[in-house]
This record gives structure tokens, C-alpha cells and sequence, in this order.
């Protein structure tokens, strides 16, 4: 209490203090400060973007850190902190240089060291960092700004990796942070990239504010997604996070804010209807919506009952229904974002069926016994939750018994992790998305077919996850291809998960912002005001 | 003041089993803080390596006893999520809730006190039937509906007030804390408002009929003063605990008023914690809202003392 009563003393003591300067300035004659009011898409409550997966803490690692490599628009890795690097023929022993200038928020040198511990606790979380680690032989900092690589396998992925623009993205961090165990919260936020964190404005739940951090020196390269120049254009960003949609477009369209990052798509027409605001869509791969089967449970144990209920799926139906406006969507019957060099046409054929008679006689043919199929609806996440309900309808026009049972996102999070039985709390159905830039080819997590150490549903196919592991050390781009179709061909016919469409969610800023960066994630540098 | 004391004292044994019960209720409940840590694509190695970490796979009795040596050394414990200790984020959030229900406090008694007395005095007039309808007004309206009203009409359209946000009087002065405050202390009121007014009315009617009424009547006291010094007064106990209690739910129940207007509060807090299921703000924030409620029951006891100069403890 005592602590309670101090803190709330300070703040006015403090704002009194403010008060007083307040007075003062205006005898003088301050630069007015240009600040960036974003309102982001989730609240940022971990600080730590090695430690989640959550995307706005990823969002938060890009202000404050820098990164190795970054992906340009066209998903190629292109240096971002490192100058200059070498590879030998084999492919097993690599050499990077880090760039002149490089500083830390309090202003020292960023080191080689630093970079391989970065790296090294990065690699304890992220799904391409363990594969990365496995192939390692060593990675040593040879002087300040020289680090080697020796891997003892071959691994084709070694730029793509430590230039992942998603979560977990290898973010650069002070070697006595990077020392932190990668399972623990960081406590230290000192970083290198063009914004700095400032703490003690920062109030969980509400707001976060970054400054520009004159100390950066950008890549003269244009920006091109995460790689580039990246310029701080302002001299603050602030993100308030706002709990409610038609408060944050009211705040927009009355401008209190520059810039709304993800608006509900029904919000959409009224926010393009003011002539002072922009609504349009800046990730070009979109999310990818997903159902996903408890492959260890009944009924969908079977794998032809999980083939029959995929032919009850009708994407248009679910994009419909859950996004609205068909501006905002598009069918997609590939495992991998459509768009993306890894898409493909194999074995999709079950996916476009889209006709719950043909599903129903599957289903008899299957052997289908009325088992009941538990389907978790998580009612707080609206998108989610319409196509929850779709799957039950589509299920039971197909002749299933469904119950669908109702809960909010984190107790499903928490739930679908248990493979017990649906009588002791399973489940057998869940529906999320990701977003494309993290299933744009079999290393992601969602194609994993080791039931000991894949994702939640927890299909089996050796097949499958063979060749999702050769991908790691593919060499060339027809290996990887060839390698993707394989992992498509079987996430097919063994019915790993429904896939039901790409649908994009636009975002809406003041016209009097420029700078926009397309690309899946949010990037605050080079906007202006 | 021994009464006082002993008052202060008994909350002691209420908070220990407050804090019991919330520890045990929001662990009874399906959720887990760790698969809200580690993301939506983490995997269930993940989730249990950060489980270990946190503390949540001890056994229950050892996560209480730990809890319990913590708050007995005044530490309420800290956010799994953010890292910061529940007195700081407390400290960050107190000062908007209060000065949102202090507002509403305010305007309700500006308003429903000199109402509710009003329609008793005229009974049966069309100032009461307004009173009434607008009390049954008042109690149906849901407030994000009125909410939304009062920023469409003086947000949008005449672009009087902000939409949103909350600004210290502390730090940015009175005037842009009152243009801040107004739309949220407006829509907060109007509850409390039908429910005071309503109170006052029923309070000052029955005492209007008392003979000490008639009594200053006959001996030629003005009506104002009747009203003044011997109605509203014997009127006020029932009034002042209604009151009191207002203020006790309105710290931790304004969540939704918070959410339209944008206003970083206890609340709010409150909500996002049960979301993210950040079990030590949740039992943190829990107990401070005992110790509240139980102080401002405290406050209304020793105020009828002075309302009611025939209560004695």
C-alpha cells in the first residue's frame, strides 16, 4: 500500500514539477516535438520477443533492436547490421562482419560477442534457431566485428534463418542481456535499432512510448520491407493501445491518432468514407485461416473421417461469413500462402470438394459412429469464432454430432494443449490463423509431422516431416520446391488441417502520414508526418 | 477511536480469506498464464519449460505458502506478463479510476440530491413523473450505448470534447482534464443518478410526513429550510451509505466506461489481467479492491456519527 501511495505521490510531484516547467516554456522557444500516435493491434504486455511468439512484441523488438539480415520485399534475407560476409563452397563454414557505427542505446559499441550470444539464446526458442543449432558445429566472434559460423551438417537455410522477418525473429541484444535464460523475461531493454524504449512511460495496458535514437546509423538502401535504410522520421512513436474498435476509428476520424494498425474489415467503409483517412491493405501475403483436427483423439484419429469432414469445407462460406467484404479475401488452396514461391496445386483436390453431401457419404463410408466432436469457440477473437460456428454447421449438415463450447482465446490456448481424451478436457477441434509470412514454406511449426515435438493436434507422417526436414539443408530452389510439394502432398492427404482462405486486414492512418512500409509486419521507421 | 481500532483490526482476518479464496478461485478456472506468455504458435514443450519457470508447476500449497510469505512482507507480487510489480501497475491506474469516480460522485449528488428532494416535495407532481421516468431512463440505458451517443454528439459532430483518453490535471493542468473527463464522468453518472435520486425522493417523502416536520412547520419555518435542516438531514443516512457503496463498486466495476472512452484504469486492468489470466495482478488487484470496500464501509460508519448525532459506537 505504502508503495501504491509513493508511486501515485511522485506521479504528482512530479506532474507539479511539469506544471511549473510547463510555465517556463513558454518564455521559450521549444521545437515542437513530432510524434507518431499509432494505436497497434494488440496491447504490448511481454517485452521480451524472444521469450513469445506474440506478433506485437515482435512489433516492439523492431523498434528498439536491429537484426543481422532482414527479409526485402521480394523474401529475400539482405544484410542489415552486417557489413560483409563469406561463404565457403561447401556451405559449412560462414564469416560475417558487422558494419562501422554500430552503437547500443547507451552508446556503446555493438561487438561480434554480442551477436553470437544473441544468437545463441534466440536459437534455445525460435523453431528455425533450434534447426540452425542443430547443424552447428561452433559459432565464435573472431574480433569486434567478425563472427564465424561452422556448422557440422549442412544447412540450407542459414541466411534465411537468421533474417526471419516473424516471430521468433533473431533480434541483436547487449551480450550481458543475450545472457539471460531463454526462458526468462529479459529486464535490461537496451537495443540498436532507430527507436529507443522508454520505461518509465511506459503503463501496461495502455501505452508505450519510443524515442528516436539519434545515435543510428541506417543502411543507405531504400527500405524494402524489414531490410533497408531504416529512418526515424520522427522524434517519438506512441502506441496507446485501445480495448475498443469504434473508439479507436472514433479517435482516428477526429484526429487524435495518425494511425490504426489493424481495424476491424467491417470498420472499413466507414473509415474510407472520410476524406482525410487512408484504408488499405499493407501485408501482402494476409492471414491464412486454419482448422485444425486433434489427430490423436476420436473421431478424427481416422484419417479418412478427417478427409471427409475437409470436404464439408467451403472456403468462400467461411471467408464470407467470418470477413465480410470479398475485398478483403481470396481462396487459397495451397498449404502455402498463395503468392509465395513455395504455393503449389498438389493434391489439393480434397479442399475444393466444398459439398457437405459428398462429405456425409465419406463420412458413412469412413466408418463415422456419431462419436461427438468438441469444437472450441473462442468468443473473444470475433473471426475465430464465426468460423467455429460454420465448422459445427458444415459438420452437422454432413451428419456429425457437434458441440461447439464456448470460452475466451486463453483458456483455448491453454487447452489445446492436453491430448487427453475429450471426456477428461481434449478437444477435437480449434481454429486460429497465421499469418502468411510464418507458413511460407514447410519449416514452420503448422506442416510439422512428428507428433513428439510438432503442434497442437499432433498429426504423425514420417513422409512428411522428412522432407520438411531435408528442406533445412536444400541447397536450391527446385530442391525446395520439390521438398514443398512433398510436405503439401501429404498435409493433404492425411488431412493435417483444414485450410479455409487468405484474408487481408487493411489498416487506416490520417493522410497526412507517409512513409508506409508494405510488408507483413508493422515497421514505424521512414512514416512521417 | 478504540472502535476504530478494532474496526481496522477485524479487516485483517477478511483479507486473509479474501486472498485465500481468489488464490484457489482463479486457479479452479480453465486458463493458463504460461500458453498466454509463450504465443499463439509456441509448442507444449514450450509452454511447460515457462510453466517451470513461473512457478506454476508446484505443487498449489507451495505457490500459496510462497504467495503468502510475500505479502506478509507487503509485497502484493508481480505482473508474469509485464514483470512489473501489482504496486506499480496499482499506481499507474489508481489516479484515473479515482478522479473518474470522484467526478461521478460529484456530479451525482449536484444532481440527484437537490432531484430526488425536489420530486418528494412536489410528490405526485410532473416534476416527480420526470424524476421517475428519468430514473427508470437512467437505470436501462446500457452505458456504452449512451456513451457512444455522447461522443457521436460532442466528439464527432460539434467537436467539443476528445473522444477519448485521459489527461492528469497533475501534469497537463485542469482544463484538458476536465475536457477529458466530462463524456466519462456524464455516462457513469446517469446510473448513479436514477438510483440517488430515486433514494433521495423515497427518504425525503417519509420524513415529510414526520411530526418534527409538522412541528417546525406550525411554528412558521420557511419550506427551504424544513427541507434543508430537517428532512434532507434525517434523510441522509440511507442516502450516504448508497452513496458510499457507489463509490466502493465504482473503482474496480468501471470497465466498460473506461474501455469507450479510452481510459487507463483499474478496470481495465482488472479485465486484462483475467484475460491474460496473470494470475499474480489478478490476486493483487483483488485484495487492494477488499481493502478499499472495506475502508469506505469504515468512512460511511463514522460518518453517521456525524449525520446522526443519536448513533454512537
Amino acid at each position: 500500500m505504502i508503495n501504491i501511495i509513493s508511486g501515485v505521490k511522485s506521479r504528482v510531484i512530479g506532474g507539479m514539477a511539469a506544471l511549473l516547467m510547463g510555465g517556463m516554456s513558454v518564455f521559450s522557444f521549444a521545437h515542437a516535438e513530432s510524434v507518431l500516435k499509432i494505436i497497434p493491434h494488440a496491447d504490448l504486455k511481454n517485452l521480451d520477443p524472444i521469450w513469445t511468439t506474440a506478433y506485437i512484441s515482435r512489433n516492439h523488438g523492431y523498434m528498439i533492436y536491429d537484426t543481422l539480415f532482414a527479409m526485402d520485399e521480394t523474401f529475400t534475407p539482405q544484410p542489415q547490421m552486417v557489413d560483409t560476409w563469406t561463404k565457403s563452397d561447401d556451405g559449412m563454414n560462414w564469416s560475417f562482419t558487422l558494419r562501422d557505427g554500430l552503437n547500443w542505446h547507451d552508446g556503446t559499441a555493438v561487438t561480434a560477442a554480442d551477436c553470437v550470444a544473441s544468437l545463441e539464446r534466440w536459437g534455445k526458442r525460435d523453431g528455425m534457431g533450434q534447426a540452425l543449432m542443430k547443424h552447428m558445429g561452433s559459432m565464435t566472434a573472431i574480433d569486434d566485428k567478425t563472427f564465424e559460423m561452422k556448422l557440422a551438417k549442412p544447412f540450407g537455410l542459414v541466411l534465411e534463418s537468421i533474417g526471419k522477418i516473424s516471430s521468433n525473429v533473431p533480434f541483436m541484444m547487449p551480450a550481458r542481456v543475450a545472457a539471460t535464460d531463454a526462458f526468462e523475461q529479459i529486464s535490461d531493454f537496451t537495443g540498436s535499432g532507430p527507436f529507443m524504449f522508454n520505461k518509465d512511460e511506459w503503463v501496461p495496458g495502455s501505452k508505450v512510448v519510443y524515442k528516436k535514437f539519434d545515435g543510428y546509423n541506417p543502411r543507405s538502401e531504400p527500405a524494402s520491407a524489414a531490410a533497408g535504410g531504416k529512418l526515424a522520421l520522427v522524434d517519438s512513436v506512441e502506441w496507446t493501445y485501445f480495448p475498443d474498435q469504434m473508439t479507436a476509428m472514433n479517435a482516428l476520424m477526429a484526429g487524435e491518432v495518425d494511425y490504426f494498425e489493424s481495424p476491424a474489415n467491417d470498420l472499413a467503409p466507414m473509415m474510407a468514407a472520410n476524406p482525410d483517412i487512408t484504408v488499405e491493405v499493407n501485408d501482402p501475403l494476409g492471414n491464412i485461416g486454419f482448422l485444425r483436427f486433434n489427430h490423436v483423439q476420436p473421431p478424427f484419429d481416422n484419417v479418412a473421417i478427417r478427409r471427409a469432414a475437409l470436404m464439408a469445407v467451403k472456403q468462400e462460406d467461411y471467408l464470407a461469413g467470418a470477413v465480410g467484404d470479398q475485398a478483403y479475401w481470396s481462396t487459397c488452396y495451397s498449404v502455402f500462402p498463395c503468392g509465395t514461391p513455395m504455393a503449389t496445386d498438389i493434391n489439393n483436390d480434397i479442399i475444393q470438394v466444398a459439398d457437405t453431401a459428398k462429405a456425409a457419404a465419406a463420412l458413412k463410408a469412413a466408418g463415422y459412429d456419431g462419436t461427438p466432436v468438441i469444437i472450441m469457440q473462442p468468443t473473444d477473437v470475433p473471426v475465430l469464432s464465426a468460423f467455429s460456428l460454420i465448422t459445427a454447421q458444415k459438420l452437422r449438415d454432413a451428419g456429425m454430432t457437434v458441440e461447439v463450447q464456448a470460452m475466451d482465446w486463453s483458456t483455448l490456448t491453454s487447452r489445446r494443449a492436453k491430448r487427453d481424451p475429450v471426456s477428461e478436457g481434449g478437444w477435437n477441434i480449434f481454429h486460429t490463423w497465421w499469418i502468411g509470412a510464418d507458413i511460407m514454406d514447410p519449416t514452420s511449426i503448422a506442416f510439422s509431422g512428428n507428433p513428439d515435438a510438432g503442434w497442437f493436434g499432433w498429426p504423425t507422417d514420417p513422409v512428411s516431416e522428412e522432407a520438411r526436414m531435408a528442406f533445412f539443408s536444400a541447397g536450391s530452389m527446385e530442391e525446395k520446391k520439390s521438398l514443398s510439394s512433398t510436405v503439401q502432398n501429404q498435409a493433404w492427404e492425411n488431412a493435417f488441417s483444414g485450410h479455409l482462405g487468405q484474408f487481408f486486414s487493411p489498416v487506416a492512418y490520417r493522410n497526412n502520414v507517409k512513409g508506409l512500409i508494405k510488408s507483413p509486419v508493422q515497421f514505424f521507421w521512414n512514416m512521417s508526418k | 477511536m478504540l472502535y476504530v481500532i478494532k474496526r481496522i483490526l477485524a479487516t485483517i482476518p477478511v483479507m486473509v480469506v479474501v486472498a485465500l479464496f481468489v488464490f484457489f478461485i482463479i486457479r479452479l478456472g480453465p486458463g493458463d498464464p504460461a500458453s498466454v506468455i509463450a504465443g499463439d504458435y509456441a509448442t507444449a514443450e514450450d509452454i511447460e519449460e515457462i510453466r517451470i519457470k513461473l512457478g506454476l508447476a508446484d505443487p498449489i500449497h507451495i505457490q500459496m505458502g510462497k504467495w503468502m510469505v510475500q505479502l506478509a512482507s507487503g509485497d502484493l507480487g508481480h505482473s508474469y506478463h509485464s514483470n512489473l510489480q501489482v504496486t506499480t501497475l496499482i499506481s499507474q491506474r489508481l489516479e484515473p479510476t479515482l478522479l473518474l469516480a470522484a467526478s461521478t460522485i460529484l456530479l451525482t449528488i449536484i444532481v440527484a440530491i437537490p432531484l430526488g428532494t425536489i420530486a418528494a416535495y412536489k410528490a405526485g407532481s410532473w416534476i416527480d413523473k420526470f424524476v421517475m421516468v428519468f430514473s427508470v431512463a437512467g437505470f436501462s440505458i446500457p452505458v456504452f450505448v449512451l456513451g457512444y451517443i455522447l461522443v457521436y454528439f460532442f466528439a464527432m459532430e460539434l467537436r467539443w470534447l476528445p473522444v477519448q483518453g485521459y489527461k492528469s490535471p497533475f501534469e497537463f493542468g485542469f482544463l484538458p482534464f476536465l475536457r477529458h473527463i466530462t463524456m466519462p464522468a456524464v455516462t457513469l453518472s446517469v446510473i448513479y443518478i436514477a438510483l440517488i435520486s430515486r433514494m433521495t425522493r423515497a427518504s425525503v417523502v417519509e420524513v415529510l410526513n414526520e411530526d418534527y416536520v409538522r412541528t417546525a412547520r406550525a411554528k412558521g419555518q420557511s419550506e427551504f429550510k424544513i427541507l434543508l435542516r430537517h428532512a434532507l438531514r434525517n434523510a441522509a443516512v440511507p442516502i450516504v451509505t448508497v452513496l458510499g457503496i457507489s463509490v466502493a463498486l465504482m473503482i474496480g466495476g468501471v470497465v466498460v466506461t473506461e474501455s469507450v472512452y479510452n481510459v487507463p484504469g483499474l478496470g481495465r486492468l482488472v479485465l486484462d489481467a483475467v484475460l491474460a489470466r496473470d494470475y499474480g495482478v489478478i490476486q493483487g488487484l483483488i485484495l487492494f479492491f477488499s481493502f478499499i470496500y472495506i475502508f469506505i464501509n469504515l468512512i460511511i460508519d463514522l460518518s453517521y456519527t456525524f449525520i446522526d448525532p443519536r448513533i454512537r459506537y
